[in-house]
């Protein structure tokens, strides 16, 4: 569970534990009502072909939200987390089976500030074996973090 | 067609107000999977010094999605929603949206911009309490993709 890392921990180059998340179409549903975002590229393979997807696609949201997970999961406290951006370059294509498909996230403590705060670089990739050769889904995935001392 | 310039700087009224509830934020956590308890149980929240369950770090999508669909189907802007894909979005939070906020957006045209052939708008959406406490401001970058020629 929550890691609960401190701002002693860290250095520049320090690594949080990756993680792996598979991806569905029931996740996709689940997050569509979670989050009021009911586009149809996200659940009809009809209209996601239509507008010129290879398919479905995930919604970008639920990749940022899988993302900063290895964030939330190193520190103690999600409320450490004081600015998290992402540009979604390419799209999370979700096949119609029972596997889905596998996003891969890693982050690096890229910076440190004085003040406790550290910039974490967060890697997102799909496809590829265990993260190997995938595609970058995200880039400039960055979350700034307050660290207790 | 390209979007109305006269657009930028435009800032549209503040929301209705949204009000966090518990079970929207154990929803939104389970749909992104994030298991931290702070998300479900008082009691860990308020070992955290939270006074109530937080939200995770990407739940204010949820109404700062709802906040932009004003612009977004404002036909004087031109905007054809199934050419639409996600390019950016950035969060910095004041500090973290919990049960029981009442909070209201207000979401301003930053730039829009054009780019090989496609449309780039991007909004600010600063989000505070009721009361005026500010809470989070949230950037988002929609791309508005060409039409084939």
């Amino acid at each position: 569970m929550a890691g609960g890392v401190r701002y002693a921990d860290v250095e520049v180059g320090t690594q949080l534990p990756p993680k792996v998340f598979t991806v569905t179409r029931a996740d996709l549903v689940r997050y569509a009502g979670a989050s009021g975002d009911f586009n149809p590229i996200h659940w009809s393979d009809r209209t996601a072909r239509a507008v010129g997807l290879p398919g479905v696609i995930a919604h970008g949201m639920l990749t940022m939200g899988l993302a900063i997970r290895v964030v939330t999961e190193w520190v103690a406290d999600p409320a450490a987390i004081v600015e998290y951006g992402v540009r979604f370059t390419r799209p999370v294509v979700v096949p119609d089976d029972d596997t889905g498909t596998q996003v891969t996230v890693s982050g690096v403590v890229k910076k440190t500030f004085d003040d406790g705060r550290v910039q974490i670089d967060l890697t997102a990739t799909c496809g590829g074996e265990g993260g190997d050769g995938g595609e970058k889904v995200l880039t400039q995935a960055r979350a700034i973090v307050k660290l207790p001392s | 067609m390209p979007l109305d310039q006269s657009f930028v700087g435009r800032t549209y009224p503040p929301t209705p107000p949204y009000e966090v509830g518990r079970e929207k934020i154990r929803e939104f956590a389970d749909a992104v999977g994030d298991p931290h308890p702070a998300y479900r149980d008082v009691a860990a929240a308020k070992e955290l010094g939270h006074p109530d369950v937080i939200a995770p770090p990407t739940f204010p999508i949820v109404f700062t999605y709802a906040a932009s669909q004003r612009l977004i189907n404002d036909p004087e802007l031109g905007l054809d929603f199934s050419r639409v894909v996600h390019g950016d979005q950035k969060f910095v939070y004041t500090r973290p949206v919990r049960a029981g906020d009442q909070l209201t957006c207000v979401v301003t045209v930053e730039t829009i911009r054009s780019m090989a052939g496609n449309d780039i708008i991007t909004t600010r959406t600063d989000v505070t309490t009721v009361d005026g406490e500010p809470v989070l401001t949230a950037w988002s970058t929609l791309v508005v993709r060409g039409e084939e020629r």
